[in-house]
């Protein structure tokens, strides 16, 4: 049995095109082509060409020796921080927007919940000259205003979304009625591996370069390939799906998935969908998400923007379902303490979104000649006024 | 024989309502529901409110957040219903997000339809794909028609399926558009309805999306068996409240 997606568009009993009528010939034109384009040698190139001259690939493993000393094992961080705009968001839009000129499409459009996606899908759009317009949660955009300046310095127009909890889940509706309004012209830039398929295999393609990376980079220091562990944080899952991506059949190596359970499993203000959550559709993928029990979807929490999502990928559902991976929630507190010592430890001040991941090394016993690999999704200039504020610095 | 089709046999102008159930007041849905009846309207399709209606625009949004705070649920709605047949006669249809669906079960789901008087289901996000898979026999043995829809978008061969696959009607979309963002008809749609009349389909057609005076209901009648009116019947509920219904039906009788 593999843990990738098969030819149905479904992860064991999860994922599917769960949509209305009107999506159909985009997500049929995009299902059609996605794997063609994905596999044409002058796409390859150019995508190649750009993820090494425009982004900086490949990034770098980079042996943290001081938390290695610290939590008394052997920790490898992948650099995704160091990726330009300043997370491994770019890795898919970078790809996306490229699909988005095979289907002769002149308008982009994304949800952002950090802004970190929004930041990457504005800047291709720059880089390539197409109308951008960006989907933000009215409370995301007040809690992350230095990447909502930063879209509109690179040209997109940033629109709040306000229905709902004014978060990630809600400019992910009002980005699928725009959709429905302009199908003609529009592609929609999905920034995890969520929505319906083709979504969730195509981003995680695209995020696949992570995993990519770390394998022959390991093979080269450590002589290799598979660590014993690696460990992302899951909002939708887009960094986790790239980090997993190679080693998804690869039983030796444990997969770690870490959700943001905010004030605690319990509080009511809580991120943690693998726990909290039943299967059910959300964003046209039948997936785990938090819901009442008739079906409406409830609004997560969490201090990170990133995370605040009520759903999982489908295949992150299917590695829950599975046990293939072992998912892990921390919270608030947990996450905050950790990006501290981090950036303390190792000058690198990670998202906290990311440092959710970091968590996880006081939470959880590894061996010493254990060789973990963390998948350091972003970085945390975005955060630094929630950092300050929490520690009062 | 199932109520809806029925109806279609019969009568060629039908005008179709939208409401959301348990909206303006939780207690509305079945007062509504006869008020329609007796204002002559020939079918009704009652509102399951979702916390993430995708395909709709702001009104049916709002109406679906005031139904959902007033304490809207599907067992609640089945409640509301249990007696409805006692009285009205014409077709109702439940029209809602899969979601909810899904955590009720869906052949509890079914069930429960059939047993209030219940003729058809309209769920936007359930593709055909799923349907025929998993769901087509459930819909069977509780007498339900599953309508699909089609937009100025769907390609020749796909509305060929979906005519093929109907039982009851297609829910025409009039336009690239989530519900209630377009008044009328403009000539490009106008000519995306010659072309499925041209196509001389078994079902009978009703459009929906963007009507919202009597002019474009009797411009959708021209090519089809009638027209849904959402988005405009909420609104003037909002403004006249549900003692304003006959006067908003009248207009689109005459």
């Amino acid at each position: 049995m593999s843990y990738n997606i098969n030819k149905n568009g479904y992860y064991g009993e999860f994922g599917g095109a769960f949509i209305p009528e009107m999506l159909y010939p985009n997500i049929e034109e995009l299902k059609l082509n996605y794997v063609k384009f994905m596999n044409d040698p002058d796409f390859k190139k150019e995508f190649n060409q750009l993820l090494i001259n425009y982004v900086g690939r490949p990034t770098p493993l980079y042996f943290a020796k001081q938390l290695s000393k610290r939590h008394n094992t052997k920790i490898y961080l992948k650099r995704e921080d160091l990726c330009h705009t300043g997370a491994h968001k770019i890795n898919n839009t970078i790809g996306q927007i490229l699909i988005a000129k095979k289907l002769n499409k002149t308008r982009i459009i994304a949800e952002t919940g950090a802004g970190q996606h929004g930041v990457a899908t504005a800047t291709v759009c720059a880089l390539m000259g197409i109308e951008c317009v960006i989907y933000m949660g009215e409370l995301d955009i007040e809690r992350q205003a230095p990447n909502v300046a930063r879209m509109k310095m690179l040209g997109a127009k940033v629109i709040p979304a306000k229905s709902g909890s004014k978060t990630l889940k809600d400019a992910t509706n009002e980005a699928i009625r725009d959709w429905i309004n302009n199908p003609e012209n529009t592609h929609y830039i999905i920034g995890s591996v969520v929505g319906p398929h083709p979504y969730p295999d195509m981003v995680a393609r695209f995020q696949a370069i992570i995993s990519e990376e770390i394998k022959w980079q390991l093979e080269s220091i450590e002589g290799s390939s598979s660590p014993d562990y690696i460990i992302a944080c899951v909002g939708g899952g887009s960094n986790a799906a790239g980090a997993f991506y190679h080693y998804l059949d690869d039983k030796n190596v444990k997969l770690i998935a870490v959700e943001a359970s905010g004030m605690g499993i319990d509080s009511g203000k809580s991120a943690a969908t693998s726990i909290l959550g039943n299967t059910g559709v959300i964003h046209g993928s039948k997936t785990l998400l938090m819901q009442t029990k008739d079906g409406q979807i409830t609004e997560p929490y969490s201090i990170s923007a990133g995370l605040d999502y009520p759903g999982i990928g489908p295949m992150h559902a299917n590695l829950y379902k599975t046990k293939r991976a072992e998912f892990i929630s921390i919270t608030d507190n947990q996450a905050m303490k950790a990006g501290v010592e981090l950036s303390r430890l190792e000058g690198i001040i990670p998202a906290i979104e990311t440092a959710h991941a970091f968590a996880v090394l006081e939470n959880k016993k590894f061996k010493k000649e254990d060789i973990v690999v963390i998948n350091l999704s972003g970085r945390g200039d975005k955060d630094l006024d929630t950092y300050i504020d929490y520690f009062k610095l | 024989m199932n109520r809806i089709i029925k109806e279609l046999d019969n009568n060629n102008n039908i005008l179709s309502i939208y409401f959301t159930a348990g909206y303006p007041k939780l207690e509305d849905t079945c007062k509504i529901i006869k008020n329609l009846e007796a204002s002559g309207v020939s079918m009704v399709e009652i509102g399951l409110p979702f916390s993430d209606p995708l395909a709709d625009g702001l009104t049916i949004q709002s109406s679906s957040t005031v139904a959902l705070n007033n304490g809207m649920n599907s067992d609640l709605l089945f409640n509301q219903l249990k007696d409805i047949r006692k009285t009205v006669k014409i077709p109702l249809i439940i029209m809602g997000y899969f979601n909810p669906i899904l955590q009720y079960g869906v052949d509890d789901f079914c069930k429960k339809c059939k047993q209030v008087g219940i003729d058809g289901l309209i769920i936007p996000d359930l593709p055909i794909e799923e349907y025929l898979k998993s769901y087509e026999s459930i819909f069977k043995e509780n007498n339900l028609l599953n309508i699909f829809l089609i937009t100025p978008q769907t390609n020749k061969e796909r509305i060929k399926l979906i005519d093929n696959i109907s039982t009851g009607f297609i829910y025409m979309v009039s336009s690239s558009s989530v519900t209630g963002s377009k008044n009328g008809f403009d000539s490009e749609q106008i000519d995306y309805f010659k072309r499925i009349q041209n196509m001389h389909l078994k079902s009978p057609k009703i459009i929906g999306f963007g009507i919202s005076d009597s002019k474009s209901f009797n411009e959708a009648v021209q090519f089809s068996e009638g027209a849904i009116i959402g988005s405009a019947f909420i609104n003037h509920i909002n403004s006249y409240g549900i003692n304003g219904i006959r006067s908003f039906i009248k207009k689109y009788k005459n």
